[in-house]
């Protein structure tokens, strides 16, 4: 949230198109981005926190009804939703330290940019095995595996 | 440039609120880097634990959940997790709310209905995790 106007720096572009010489600009620069999807990610997860918390609170039901439930969140389709929750929270964790390093750590605004190139490659090496390992056996199941 | 007079407040007009009454949204700034850093372990490790180790949600259910409760370590975890996922979640939802409510009772009665939320997430989270019954269908 603290990656803010002063930490952009120079000769970065500007949405309105002004002079890229004339000082540093926030507006439409990549920081500007990540600060918006942070937003976003952050949110959506606050919303399936409150889902999530009630479901499992299924288990001082009853098995069953937990069970019945949890069922659910095996299916195709809440299984790519599993998918998206742990990419939006693996970005917020990801770029949480990064907010940290830019407030805390004395050379964090001036790694800021690398650092968000830095965390968006993290983010790919992780996501793609584990998308591969959340997706594995819903996949096998649809194309008739076992 | 005509020189028109300006409409400003004298800066030390009385009339002016105090620029800070307390430290809270301090606190509040530093709670969401310190409750963070403990989040990226814990739900990271949730998350990689429930959706990826073994068969991911696949195994998940209700003697999964027993086993793992049976273990003073994860209730702890979850107990942990629970309180300061829903604090800094819920303090970023504050965040989004007097950033973009326009009207002082629509930004009122979002905070009411988000503090109402979390007060609920925290008691019925909390009960759960402490009431837990292994045996409960008898």
């Amino acid at each position: 949230m603290s990656v803010t106007a002063s930490t952009a720096p120079a000769g970065t572009s500007d949405r309105a198109g002004a002079s890229r010489l004339s000082g540093t600009f926030y507006r439409g620069d990549p920081a500007m981005w990540s600060w918006v999807l942070h937003r976003i990610t952050g949110a959506l997860t606050f919303f399936f926190l409150f889902v999530h918390v009630l479901d499992t609170a299924l288990v001082r039901v009853s098995p069953s009804a937990y069970d019945a439930v949890i069922e659910t969140y095996k299916t195709p389709f809440v299984n790519l939703l599993e998918v998206g929750l742990v990419g939006a929270v693996l970005y917020h964790a990801l770029n949480g330290i990064r907010v940290m390093l830019v407030d805390f750590w004395s050379q964090g605004p001036r790694y800021q940019r690398p650092m968000l190139w830095g965390l968006i490659g993290v983010w790919a090496a992780v996501m793609i095995p584990g998308t591969y390992f959340m997706l594995e056996r819903t996949v096998s199941t649809m194309f008739g595996g076992h | 440039m005509s020189a028109e007079s300006l409409t400003l407040d004298k800066p030390r007009s009385p009339r002016r609120p105090a620029a800070r009454r307390n430290n809270f949204e301090l606190y509040s700034w530093l709670f969401m880097r310190l409750s963070g850093l403990a989040l990226v372990v814990l739900v990271l490790g949730h998350l990689f634990i429930m959706n990826i180790l073994d068969d991911g949600v696949h195994r998940i259910n209700f003697a999964f959940v027993a086993g793992r409760w049976a273990s003073p370590f994860w209730q702890f975890w979850d107990l942990a997790m629970l309180w300061l996922a829903q604090l800094h979640g819920g303090n970023g939802m504050r965040t989004i709310i007097e950033d973009y409510a326009r009207k002082d009772t629509t930004r009122f009665w979002l905070k009411m209905l988000l503090y109402a939320s979390i007060a609920l997430i925290l008691a019925v989270g909390t009960l759960v995790i402490f009431t837990f019954d292994p045996n409960i269908a008898g």
